[in-house]
């Protein structure tokens, strides 16, 4: 078997009395898209953030790579390739698209510590940015702040900053969420695509999304991840249905 | 050294810490609830002891200015809620910083203007004149110890009105969550002033109560508030708790670091050179307590905020 | 930045030397020191600009890296004066370029370790925690008696600078505005280069940021070190021009004024440093000749920024700013 690009093994978190994440285990394999899915309320955001670094779990590992990341930051964990997208707000709002995508550029070099040259006329930044900006169909915009970007582009905006990174996995939290039908059937087929550059962990409520890109589900429920198979070994599960899809058994 | 004496410079610091827990507690119990960085409470605390000063010198009582500081204290704490603070509580953190830092040159020149440069002198009262047999042979000063005496009943009265009252449950709801008590339909505006009010009392009744140990002055109020400062955030912003813990223990380290440090330097180093350097580290004892809190609890012992 | 805004700016990098000239020629030196004074205090505000118009970090320290910058020139200076070596044998210097250097090394210094402790907070938490420090430093030097303690130290004459004679108003202005337009240069090219583009972000939305890979800790230590570095060097030059260096340079009201100083020019502008402290200083002369409590006129003013013109006057004279 090939090894998972990422391995996370009983994570457990805790607020208080309430168990957000209660043993949760999920893999992530070279060339797949691995959708997340569950009822609101599941715990989808919370392991999330334990994955990128943001919240750290009370107990369980999550090797990245061959390298266990646990005890990580966000920041060391993304410079390893592992590049997260969020629901709502942007990068820098203040900044245009181009800039925010530059930022990423330069993220990936690592070279925020250079202090004067102008990032403007900097070629090595723009053009990479410009290339993300036209895969994800935003080169248009690439000049306007993200805060006057419409809804719909700044998720395109999202994928461009997460491009960029070049990243070895990709964490993509609803990145459908408020897309009209138009747009979610252009980001379909985007997404479709790029699992070939590197896999997708995908947060997803969307199911037509899901059913179509999935290579395979995991199906979180009160912290736990119930079930995990194919698409019709999902849809077919007894327990999801019962739990999740709200049917009677 | 002396037991004696090592008593009474334990009671200095915890006298000290009182004094800083009632201008704290005010300045953390503003920020729990709404959110504002104070800068001009210091102010008030000035406010409390001019009060105080000016109606003992006219009336001859003590007590009457006391009652004047905290009435002052209030009204000015009101006025300056209703007129300029209300409009801060949406705004960041750094405009907060520069309308109260604006309010504290108002209030200053304006006390000046009102009362001159010089300083007034408060007495103290006659019945708390005298001084109490310490163990081990020393004597006391009465009047500071009612000082530790009024801030242990400040801090158990605030434990009770915050845990056991109506107002208390509103506070303890704003803090937590302010829709929820403006669904409840409790005038959340009138809630805010009295809050204010209710802090700035406690400040002017520290100023009144020091005002009878130091002269009463313009400029006054600062040290106290950056002393305020370093108790809530060792104690963590919006604990009323840590605010209190927090006070007494800059009290103690910092009058016991003023004893201590120069007598136990002076055992390394010979006494003409320990005397300064125990003096200068002593000075910044208290901010190094702090650094070393912070580093290890970036929010404080107790935060109410995380 | 549009063009009015430009407009604006050179006015106001002209309005300096055009006053000080003007005061040469009539013969009035009292207004070059007051051209010199803003320049520095301008210099001041660059430096806190960095960290808090850039980084949005409200230090309410900075006067304790002023205050250094001015200890170590007057330090260094009577050192010379009395042939006494400051410390492991090395000796005092009255050359204003090694005294820059040692404020700029030594401020980078004693910023470091605060950064460490102050950055792991934020918001109020900060602002309180810079302010604590600056406030350790203070009463150091008050109780530090080899100084001065309270009273302070006077240089008993100006520091030199090769070739000039610093000791004239003129001289010592140009050395100054130089300074200042070096340290304006270097926001500028700091604001569009990748640090600065990194330090922006960490601004905005520090969360996001730490999620491409960039540790907004990091880039914000760094800032606050390059702050507290030019706002040092400013303060070497406050202690030269006044001769005289106390502990109320390292005051918590010194940190304010700042502050004050950006707000009323313009936060996070290139400019706005010097629109404030012209501002600032224009004000005490003027309000401070017709009354003493020209401060409590100041609140006013202060009030009125914060509620009713928020970008400051280069805000009102320029319009808002511009994102690229």
């Amino acid at each position: 078997m090939v090894e998972p690009v990422l391995d996370v093994k009983g994570l457990e978190k805790s607020f208080g009395a309430l168990k957000a994440t209660n043993g949760a285990s999920l893999d992530l394999r070279p060339g797949e898209i691995h959708a997340l899915i569950g009822p609101n309320g599941a715990g989808k955001s919370t392991l999330i953030n334990q994955i990128s670094g943001a919240l750290a779990p009370d107990a369980g590992s999550i090797r990245f790579l061959g390298t266990d990341i646990t005890m990580l930051d966000t920041a060391r964990r993304a410079r390893m390739g592992l590049a997260r997208t969020f629901q709502i707000s942007s990068l820098a709002q203040e900044f245009s698209a181009l800039r925010n995508v530059m930022l990423a550029v330069q993220a990936r070099q690592g070279t925020s510590l250079r202090f004067f040259r102008p990032v403007a006329s900097d070629v090595s930044l723009t053009e990479p940015a410009m290339r993300m900006l036209s895969r994800v169909g935003l080169a248009d915009r690439a000049n306007v702040p993200a805060a006057a970007l419409s809804h719909g582009e700044r998720r395109q905006l999202e994928i461009a900053v997460a491009l960029a990174m070049e990243p070895k996995a990709f964490l993509l939290d609803e990145p459908m969420a408020g897309m009209g039908p138009e747009g979610s059937k252009a980001l379909t087929g985007f997404l479709d695509g790029l699992r070939r550059e590197a896999p997708i962990l995908l947060v997803e409520h969307d199911m037509d999304a899901v059913f179509a890109l999935a290579d395979r589900v995991s199906v979180l429920v009160y912290g736990r991840i119930i079930a995990t198979g194919s698409v019709s070994e999902i849809r077919n599960d007894p327990e999801v249905r019962r739990a999740y899809l709200g049917e009677p058994a | 050294m002396s037991l004696a004496l090592l008593i009474e410079q334990f009671l200095n610091g915890l006298q000290l810490g009182v004094m800083l827990f009632l201008i704290a507690a005010g300045l953390t119990l503003i920020f729990g609830v709404m959110g504002l960085i104070n800068l001009a409470h210091g102010s008030l605390y000035m406010v409390g002891a001019f009060a105080c000063a000016t109606v003992a010198a006219a009336t001859g009582s003590f007590w009457l200015g006391l009652v004047a500081s905290l009435a002052a204290a209030a009204a000015a704490g009101a006025l300056m809620e209703v007129a300029i603070i209300r409009r801060l509580y949406a705004r960041d953190h750094l405009d907060q910083v520069l309308a109260t830092f604006a309010l504290i040159l108002i209030f200053s020149e304006g006390t000046r203007w009102l009362f001159g440069s010089f300083p007034l002198y408060l007495d103290i009262p006659p019945l708390l004149q005298g001084a109490v047999a310490l163990p081990g042979g020393g004597q006391y000063p009465l009047y500071r110890l009612a000082i530790i005496g009024v801030g242990v009943i400040v801090a158990i009265g605030l434990y009770l009105l915050i845990g056991r009252t109506r107002l208390g449950m509103r506070i303890r709801a704003g803090e937590s969550d302010r829709e929820m008590i403006a669904a409840l339909g409790i005038d959340i505006r009138s809630l805010y002033t009295i809050v204010f009010a209710f802090g700035a009392a406690l400040a002017g009744l520290a100023g009144a109560l020091v005002g009878a140990l130091q002269s009463v002055q313009v400029g006054m109020g600062e040290p106290a508030l950056i002393l305020a400062f370093v108790v809530i955030v060792i104690g963590g912003i919006g604990s009323i708790k840590g605010a209190l813990i927090g006070a007494i223990l800059v009290g103690l380290v910092d009058t016991m670091g003023r004893f201590l440090l120069p007598k136990a330097l002076a055992l390394m180093m010979p006494a003409t050179q320990a005397g300064p350097v125990g003096a200068a580290l002593a000075s910044m004892l208290i901010y190094i307590v702090m650094a070393l809190i912070l580093a290890f609890r970036p929010s404080g012992l107790f935060s109410a905020r995380t | 930045m549009g063009a009015r805004e430009t407009t604006v700016n050179v006015l106001l990098v002209l309005l300096l030397p055009a006053v000080a000239l003007t005061a040469l020629f009539i013969g009035e030196a009292f207004y070059i020191t007051l051209a010199t004074r803003i320049a520095i205090l301008a210099l001041a505000a660059v430096g806190l600009n960095i960290a808090l118009g850039l980084g949005g970090l409200v230090s309410f320290g900075h006067a304790a890296f002023f205050g250094l910058g001015g200890y170590v020139a007057g330090v260094l200076a009577t050192h010379a004066f009395n042939m006494e070596p400051v410390a492991f044998g090395l000796p005092g210097t009255t050359a204003m370029p090694a005294i820059w250097l040692v404020a700029i090394l030594l401020c980078g210094l004693v910023a470091l370790p605060i950064g460490l402790v102050s950055l792991r907070t934020s918001g109020v938490y900060f602002i309180m925690i810079t302010l604590a420090f600056a406030q350790m430093i203070y009463y150091f030097a008050i109780s530090w008696p080899a100084y001065g303690g309270e009273d302070g130290l006077s240089l008993s004459m100006r520091n030199g600078f090769p070739g000039l004679n610093t000791a004239k108003p003129f001289p010592y202005f140009v050395v100054v505005f130089v300074l200042l337009l070096a340290g304006l240069l270097l926001f500028h090219r700091l604001r569009a280069s990748r640090f600065g583009a990194a330090l922006e972000a960490a601004r905005q939305n520090p969360a996001r940021l730490a999620a491409i890979g960039i540790s907004p800790f990091a880039i914000r230590l760094v800032a606050f070190v390059l702050s507290a570095m030019i706002t040092g060097l400013a303060g070497a030059l406050f202690a030269d021009l006044n001769r005289f260096v106390s502990p109320s340079m390292l005051s918590w009201h010194m940190s304010g004024e700042l502050i004050v100083l950006i707000i009323l020019g313009g936060k996070n502008r290139l400019f706005g440093p010097l629109a404030g402290a012209a501002l600032y200083v224009l004000f005490e002369y003027a309000l401070g000749g017709l009354t003493e409590r020209w401060q409590l006129f100041l609140g006013l003013v202060l009030l009125a920024v914060v509620f009713f013109a928020r970008g400051g006057l280069i805000g009102l004279l320029a319009g808002r700013p511009r994102h690229g």
